[in-house]
């Protein structure tokens, strides 16, 4: 059974040629075979996915019907709530936090009949680019164990890369799956901002964060977005605009389309060889029948700076809950309230969550709010704008995902600023709040996989979609060997 | 000098601040009830406890009730307002923020016009007058949790947090410093009070913290145009506690500067018990609340249309009935103020002065024996046993000349205690008054006969006996006798 094949999974038990449970027993297998090297999940309880499984085979059974996500199973990175489940944002402030209600999306997966495997690792709360900043494990890319799988989505990336699961969740707040995708060589996409609840995923930066789908096929994030998008009541930003069948959009031609590069994307700072392998995708792209034309992001210079501006302030708010009072960590033998809070947060807190909850109070300060955060959502509606004008050209626009293939564990982590710098050219995605997708584009001479980066306009999912499929069927990548 | 004559050349400048409850059935941002007075914490769920990832989404009943309570205060309602994160740490602020309104509020720019004036000890207005209070603002927040620190067993050792009032939405209202006397923010107060008893936004209950207050005062000398140094005074948990440490904090104030000192800007709590201020730590009140637009709640807009229509559709305001009842019912101020206070006694006045046809009887009636037997069955006018319209039945039976007004009172009295209507109790008791001139001269014959001595007297020129009479027969009847009757017959039978 192919485990990277999530359309295949629902078919099959669709059809009774496979139960949920032989499927499930399949996943868990790999993950122990896999992932005591790997180190993608924090949490997985054996028990508790086999009676999902049991319970999903009853239902199908019982309703002698079929289910869109029959039987697949979903990894889910460990900052989307699951009831009952250890849901630890990769943090020791959360630790023994376990949440009495599961994400909007967790529902809607259980619904449409996935099973939740378990919970991956993740840089904490959501915060870094390599997944080095849990405070549990490092998680190892599968193609090369010593580099990391990107971050902070890392632990899912892995998930479905390696065969552990066919589908998994993330979250993007500044490009956290589609980097981790382009480091893994597996598709990741950041939605419309609203297209997906945020209801019960963990906030980091609220006007940033995205729930993101991960999965080795334009055809399984078409039936996976399908399942999950839409207007959530819980969640005030999420859209009320209507979800299409993207898995019959996605067979559209893509002849004919306006495909714009923007040349802001590649300048300074692009490892040659990534250059190479996104020059070859976009003559892929002509190839196809694409109209491919220059464009140009002329804000794209200050996306970095405006977004670790915007990005820890929320997060200064967002994080002010964990205090020691009603759960998760808390100091030993405080003093006084004072000393619980300080103390608390200092011990549970690690150093990156700090450093960006400081940067943001700092911006957020009476003084500094005009400054800093004013100005930073000024020039947000520039590089929104920006696209805006792209997008009245072009139907997409094609660029890399990340600058260099995967760095090595520990070279970065010392070094905030390099790493910001990883970000650099999927933030403005979030900052626009468009749609983009990382998809499998090639591999360097020393193995490392390079993703290829479609962006779409508001709401053009199935735009995005329909290009990356397109693409992977003319032009599949073939991969080395995994390692594990 | 005496602190009368230091405070009479100083001016003092107040503003207050009122956080009022709007009544809705669930929470500001969730489904949670409202309700006071549940175990605590069971009003809670994963979004006004702050458990990660949980969303507000807003109550639309509450815009509601804000709205109309801005319209009614003369605010101009913002097509647009935007929610903002007031960011601390407290630990009954369970997502270390409240969510409230900061650069563009709900309501903005509203007036009051306030029937104000100085109360003799009898509670008399004098000096009426009418003022203008401007609003600032009015907008929307929701309300923390509350802490524990006394009264459980381990309250040496432990706090404890209820957040069953975290979410609860209010309406906060801002007015401008316009009071320049204790009585004259103590008379904004009530007005405020009614007008939201009167929108049914708000049920004005200060015990249970429905209707909050927080006093900012300063002192300037007389005739100064410039503003004083301002300090904040909390805890006040009653209309009269905001008098009362007004009054305290001026003379305070005023002393400080007479005697050469300075003011400083600061928190003071009001001691109830001392009957002073005294200063908050100045460590809680050190606050940047690092204001920012709400990211997890869209801008709340609001159709022109409907605002209209919210303001079409108020009721008659407090101030506006109580000149109503004034010109329309021929009443007092003072009786008008009293019966307006309550829009339910309102109500029951207005039906028992149409059933009765007697205004004035039916305000005497409401005010007086209504009002008490409620007070001492602790009732409310709601639940009261003598419904308006049979009050009013027993209005027209004293005009009519059917019983007195003495017995009327005791007829009211048994109504209220059986619930009966007027005529049955009449009957009951018998307290028809006897006005048939035959059955009462057959009396006056009989006490004429048994009071020789007092007849002569009366008729040597004693006319202070006549009284005498009146309560012999009144004695023999019962009290039942007619007075008016009564009188003309006993003037014309003890000459004879
Ligand atoms: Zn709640």
């Amino acid at each position: 059974m192919d485990l990277r094949d999530a359309w295949e999974i629902r078919e099959s038990v669709n059809r009774r040629k496979v139960s949920a449970a032989e499927v499930v027993e399949a996943a868990l297998a790999r993950i122990e075979a896999a992932d005591p090297v790997l180190r993608a999940f924090l949490t997985v309880e054996p028990e508790r996915v086999r009676a999902r499984a049991s319970e999903t085979d009853a239902v199908l059974v019982r309703g002698n019907g079929s289910l869109p996500l029959a039987g697949v199973p979903v990894a889910v990175k460990d900052n989307i709530c699951t009831r009952g489940v250890r849901t630890t944002c990769g943090s020791k402030m959360l630790f023994n936090y376990t949440p009495p209600y599961s994400a909007t999306v967790i529902e809607r997966l259980e619904r449409a009949g996935a099973i939740v495997l378990g919970k991956t690792n993740c840089d904490e709360f959501a915060m870094g680019s390599s997944t080095e900043n849990s405070a549990f494990q490092v998680t190892r890319n599968p193609y090369d164990l010593d580099r990391v799988p990107g971050g902070s989505s890392g632990g899912s990336a892995v998930a479905v890369a390696a065969g552990m699961a066919a589908l998994a969740l993330g979250s993007e707040t500044g490009g956290s799956v589609r980097q981790p995708a382009s480091f893994c060589n597996v598709l990741g996409l950041k939605p419309t901002y609203g297209r997906l609840s945020r209801y019960g995923l963990v906030a980091f930066a609220s006007s940033l964060d995205n729930v993101a789908p991960l999965a080795n096929s334009a055809r399984d994030l078409a039936v996976f977005l399908s399942v999950i998008a839409g207007r959530d009541w819980h969640d005030s930003t999420s859209a009320p605009a209507p979800v299409p069948d993207y898995v019959a959009e996605i067979n559209q031609p893509v002849r004919g389309m306006r495909v714009g590069v923007p040349r802001e994307f590649f300048g300074e700072g692009l490892d040659p060889q990534v250059k190479k392998i996104i020059d070859a995708g976009i003559r892929n792209a002509v190839a196809l029948g694409c109209e491919v034309s220059d464009v140009s992001l002329p804000h794209t210079q200050y996306a970095i700076a405006d977004y670790y501006i915007i990005a820890p302030a929320e997060a200064s708010s967002n994080l002010a809950r964990y205090d020691a009072v009603r759960y998760g960590y808390r100091t030993p033998n405080p003093r006084d309230l004072s000393d619980m809070y300080r103390r608390s947060r200092g011990e549970g807190f690690g150093s990156e969550v700090k450093r960006r909850v400081m940067i943001g109070t700092y911006a957020l300060s009476s003084g500094y709010y005009e400054a800093y955060y004013a100005r930073a959502m000024k020039v947000r509606t520039l590089i929104r704008q920006d696209y805006d004008r792209a997008f009245e050209k072009v139907e997409a626009l094609l660029t890399p995902v990340s600058p260099t293939p995967p760095f090595k564990i520990g070279e970065r982590i010392e070094d905030p600023l390099a790493m910001y710098l990883s970000d650099i050219y999927t933030v403005t995605a979030n900052l626009a709040g468009i749609p983009a997708l990382s998809l499998p584009c090639g591999f360097t001479p020393d193995g490392l996989p390079v993703g290829l980066q479609i962006l779409g306009n508001q709401f053009q999912e199935s735009t995005v979609l329909r290009l990356a499929s397109a693409y992977m069927q003319a032009c599949p990548v073939s991969a080395p060997p995994l390692k594990v | 000098m005496r602190a009368e004559g230091i405070v009479m050349e100083f001016e003092p400048v107040i503003g207050l601040e009122v956080h009022a409850q709007l009544l809705t059935n669930s929470k500001l941002f969730c489904g949670c009830s409202t309700r006071f007075g549940a175990p605590p914490n069971s009003n809670t769920c994963p979004v006004c406890l702050g458990l990660p990832g949980a969303l507000p989404a807003l109550n639309r009943k509450a815009v509601t009730l804000a709205v109309r309570s801005a319209l009614a205060l003369g605010c101009a309602v913002n097509p647009t307002s935007i929610f903002a994160r007031k960011n601390y740490f407290y630990p009954d602020l369970p997502k270390g923020y409240q969510i409230s309104q900061y650069d563009r509020p709900l309501g903005q720019h509203g007036r009051v016009e306030v029937c104000s004036g100085e109360r003799t000890a009898a509670g008399q207005i004098v000096n009426r007058r009418k003022k203008i209070f401007r609003i600032t603002r009015l907008h929307m927040e929701e309300d923390a949790g509350k802490s524990l620190h006394e009264g459980l067993p381990d309250s040496d050792r432990k706090s404890y947090v209820d957040l069953n009032r975290s979410g609860v939405p209010l309406a906060e209202i801002v007015s401008e410093p316009d009071f320049r006397s204790s009585q004259e923010a103590y008379d904004y107060l009530t007005h405020l009070r009614k007008t939201l008893l009167y929108l049914g936004v708000c049920d004005g209950n200060m015990e249970e913290g429905s209707l909050r207050c927080d006093a900012n005062v300063s002192v300037r000398p007389k005739g100064s145009d410039a503003f004083g140094t301002k300090v904040e005074i909390k805890n006040l948990n009653s209309f009269r506690f905001v008098q009362r440490a007004l009054d305290y904090e001026i003379e305070r104030q005023a002393r400080v500067l007479a005697e050469g000192g300075r003011i400083y800007q600061e928190t003071r709590l009001w001691d109830e018990v001392k009957e002073s201020t005294f200063p908050m730590r100045s460590k809680e009140e050190a606050h940047d609340y690092r204001y920012f637009p709400e990211p997890d709640l869209l801008p709340l807009k609001l159709q022109p249309a409907w605002i209209e229509e919210m303001e079409r559709t108020l009721p008659e305001l407090p101030h506006a009935r109580e000149e109503r009842f004034v010109t329309e019912y021929d009443l007092s101020h003072e009786d008008a103020m009293l019966l307006t206070s309550i829009p339910a006694v309102a109500d029951y006045f207005e039906e028992c002065a149409r059933n009765s046809g007697n205004p004035r009887a039916a305000a005497n009636w409401a005010v007086g024996d209504l009002t008490y037997a409620l007070k001492a069955s602790g009732k409310e006018i709601e639940e009261s046993p003598v419904s308006a319209r049979e009050l009013g039945v027993l209005i027209r039976t004293i005009d009519s000349g059917e019983i007195s007004g003495k017995i009327a009172k005791t007829v009211f009295e048994e109504m209220f205690r059986s619930g009966e209507g007027s005529a049955p109790v009449i009957r009951r008791l018998g307290l028809v008054q006897i006005s048939d001139e035959p059955a009462l001269l057959g009396v006056i014959e009989k006490v004429k006969a048994a009071n020789p001595r007092q007849l002569a007297d009366y008729r040597s020129g004693k006319d202070k006996l006549f009284g005498y009479f009146v309560g012999q027969v009144m004695k023999e009847t019962q009290g039942q006798a007619n007075p008016k009757v009564l009188n003309e017959l006993l003037q014309k039978a003890l000459r004879e």
